[in-house]
């Protein structure tokens, strides 16, 4: 059986379970891991399957979790490793940033680190304070860090599959609210490579960009604006870094206007960094500037404003209606 | 396992903590004189029993005694010159070992050929131990790459200059062993500073939880950069593990035979699964944190003084004579040695190439990055515009 519908966090447990399967130096590490199977369920039933030397429960040190998976991919494994929530990797970002993504460059390429950090991220689940935020910026402008986040449970599971067979550290930001959205996934497909981009909806009047949870909103405003007659193109960029600038030229080149959605700061968030490039490789073919749609230069919000916080179908909408008017 | 149950020596005691408020004072406790501290030969250099540690050093032969010496000589030699490479700016800075040079070379040479060592910045006479050539040690404080030596050619990890971060790093590594079902284990530098940092607790915390085979070797060396011991702790160090439910041992950091000696027994009970254990090595950094500061704003030099008459090297150089298990041609030899070490690697230093400009964007990722490919080519275009110019 190749294809069933699975939810979003289904198809991680499925990927990790195959990846556990497949290799023995894979390790799933990370608090809560074990038994209760995550506070998202992702590695539900893993521990019972494949033990506690595969599957363990850490004790509840960030950067203990990840500084010792450094050690274990020096020695030859390859672990995988669950921050509970976005607002918690901070105390393991000395960790990644100064270790894991620099020893590569360090040893002259004579040590590999194969890790992956799982992170569920963004908001819109009406969580308290440090459950909701964004940090994929911080990471994308760490050199030797790969960041990438899957927007549908297809992706997840052929994503997670080359994040661990990946040599390099990949930080795999989950989009939590999408967890529970299905979707068919084709678990013997051959996937694209994966950092290349996607266009989920052809179009020839703007491209909205965007990854992660925000994609499905992208593909809904895509849908409200055809009811007003406008056809936007719906780009899924699957990699914050890399970023697959070529997909998002060849758009831009195509449409000549480009709305970034994430739910991070807009203020030296990812939108900025596309923003500028693109303005660099398409200023000619641009009809509006690169306009940016994402969350403000304030702390994410307690649980009842951040619909106000997050991009929602009409904040987006409003840029598509900006960028259309120039 | 508890520190109760445990087979370690007890020889140290519960120990106060004096206050130290307000002036330090220059006289500090004498290493000599500390009833903590695992201690076989004496300043003096007179052998002392010790009736749980004499057995790890029992077979040590005269030879193996002099090896022992001409490692602390040639590790110091070494050292010297690199400090004064560091003044003629051949080096942009240099971390002198000088003074800590038994605590390493005992530690390393505990070492089997199989364990895994993860040193910090300072370990050069560890790296010494393990095979590492001295100059490869030079390339990052020269400034021509951040490593220069590959860590599986002798188990000697890079040295890692964020203090602590490699404690997690030896934990992880142990947990592997055990899962391996290997019976080599790891030894994870540091110093009094770093056991300020919380990745050192929490190294303790997971090597404790995972019983990995690993032992924590502190070199107290009593001053980070200008912060004395007092400013890290009000407990001494190796009491540490006991709330972490592993042993502590504190050894004289300035006696080879005892830091060889609690180091095998420690590295023993990490292979046969008796799970982590901290060294804490009580000794004495003689000169700068590095070359960049001046210990002269921050410690007096009385203090100093009190520590050279307990010099590690002179030490079992007196130990040596006194048991004639070594001759003056013995030492006459080592001194030729060791000025051709110095030479070389005075030598070595000077000749080493800068890097090739395009080394920038080597090993950044192991499977490559658009960016970074798109940036070396912006490079490339960039240096080429110059070959232009010149040719025109």
């Amino acid at each position: 059986m190749a294809a069933e519908k699975m939810a979003l966090a289904k198809a991680i447990n499925e990927s990790l379970r195959r990846a556990l399967d497949s290799d023995p130096k894979v390790l799933i590490m990370g608090e809560d891991v074990g038994k209760l199977g995550g506070v998202f369920r992702v590695t539900d039933g893993l521990q019972k399957d494949f033990g506690e030397s595969r599957v363990i429960d850490t004790p509840l040190a960030e950067s203990g979790i990840v500084g010792t998976a450094i050690g274990l991919a020096l020695r030859g494994y390859r672990p995988v490793v669950e921050i509970q929530f976005d607002g918690f990797v901070f105390p393991a970002y000395d960790q990644i940033v100064t270790q894991l993504a620099k020893m590569h460059a360090r040893s002259l390429g004579k040590v590999k680190l194969p890790v992956v950090v799982r992170i569920p991220y963004g908001g819109g689940i009406g969580a308290v304070e440090h459950h909701s935020e964004s940090p994929e910026a911080l990471f994308a402008h760490v050199a030797g860090l790969k960041i990438v986040s899957p927007s549908n449970p297809s992706d997840a599971y052929w994503m997670m599959q080359q994040a661990i067979q990946s040599d390099d550290p990949v930080i795999f930001f989950e989009p939590k609210r999408r967890y529970w959205d299905k979707a068919e996934v084709n678990t013997e497909a051959i996937p694209g490579p994966l950092h290349k981009a996607r266009v989920v909806r052809e179009g020839t009047d703007l491209t909205l960009a965007a990854y992660g949870p925000m994609v499905k909103l992208c593909q809904e405003v895509a849908d409200a604006a055809a009811e007003e007659g406008r056809n936007l193109e719906v780009l899924d960029l699957r990699s914050v870094s890399p970023l697959d600038f070529d997909s998002i030229q060849a758009s831009v080149e195509k449409t000549r206007r480009l709305v970034v959605v994430h739910e991070a700061p807009v203020f030296f968030g990812s939108g900025a960094e596309i923003a500028a490039r693109i303005t660099e490789r398409c200023f000619y073919h641009l009809e509006a500037p690169v306009l940016r749609v994402g969350g403000y230069h304030a702390p994410y919000p307690p649980a009842r404003l951040e619909e106000e916080y997050l991009p929602g179908l009409d904040r987006v909408l409003d840029a598509v209606d900006r960028a259309l008017a120039y | 396992m508890t520190v109760e149950s445990t087979a370690a020596p007890k020889p140290r005691r519960s120990a106060g903590t004096k206050s130290t408020a307000g002036k330090r004072t220059t006289a500090r406790k004498s290493p000599g004189t500390d009833p903590e501290l695992v201690q076989l030969l004496t300043p003096e250099g007179k052998r002392v029993k010790n009736a749980e540690f004499d057995k790890y050093v029992a077979g040590i032969t005269p030879e193996e005694l002099r090896g022992l010496y001409r490692d602390m000589v040639l590790t110091r030699r070494f050292d010297a010159e690199a400090t004064s490479l560091q003044r003629q700016g051949e080096l942009g800075l240099w971390a002198s070992l000088l003074g800590q040079e038994a605590a390493q070379i005992g530690s390393g040479r505990a070492t089997r050929e199989d364990d895994y060592v993860f040193p910090t910045y300072r370990e050069h006479g560890v790296a010494w131990c393990r095979g590492v050539d001295p100059t490869n040690l030079l390339g990052m404080f020269r400034g021509v790459n951040n490593g220069g030596w590959d860590p599986n050619s002798n188990n000697f990890q890079l040295y890692t200059i964020v203090i602590g971060s490699q404690t997690l790093h030896a934990t992880g590594y142990a947990m592997g062993i055990a899962k391996d079902g290997a019976d080599s284990a790891v030894i994870a530098y540091f110093g009094d500073g770093a056991s300020s940092q919380g990745d050192v607790a929490e190294s303790f915390t997971f090597s404790a939880v995972y019983n990995a085979p690993v032992v924590f070797f502190c070199q107290n060396n009593q001053w980070a950069i200008s912060e004395p011991t007092e400013k890290q702790t009000r407990v001494p160090l190796y009491q540490r593990a006991q709330g972490f439910g592993f042993p502590g041992v504190r050894v004289d950091g300035n006696d080879v035979l005892a830091c060889l000696a609690v180091t095998k027994w420690a590295l023993e009970r990490a292979r046969s699964g008796e799970g982590p254990t901290l060294v804490e090595a009580y000794t004495y950094r003689m000169g700068a944190h590095t070359t960049s500061d001046d210990p002269s704003k921050y410690r007096a030099d009385e203090e100093r003084e009190a520590w050279e008459a307990k010099d590690p090297i002179l030490r079992l150089r007196r130990y040596l004579e006194a048991s004639n298990h070594a001759d003056e041609g013995f030492f006459t030899e080592l001194e030729t040695e060791s000025e051709a070490l110095g030479k070389r690697v005075r030598e070595a230093v000077r000749a080493m190439p800068d890097p090739d400009h395009f080394a920038i964007f080597e090993n950044v990722y192991a499977d490559g990055h658009a960016l970074v490919d798109e940036e070396r080519a912006q490079f490339a275009a960039y240096q080429a515009s110059f070959a232009d110019v010149e040719g025109a």
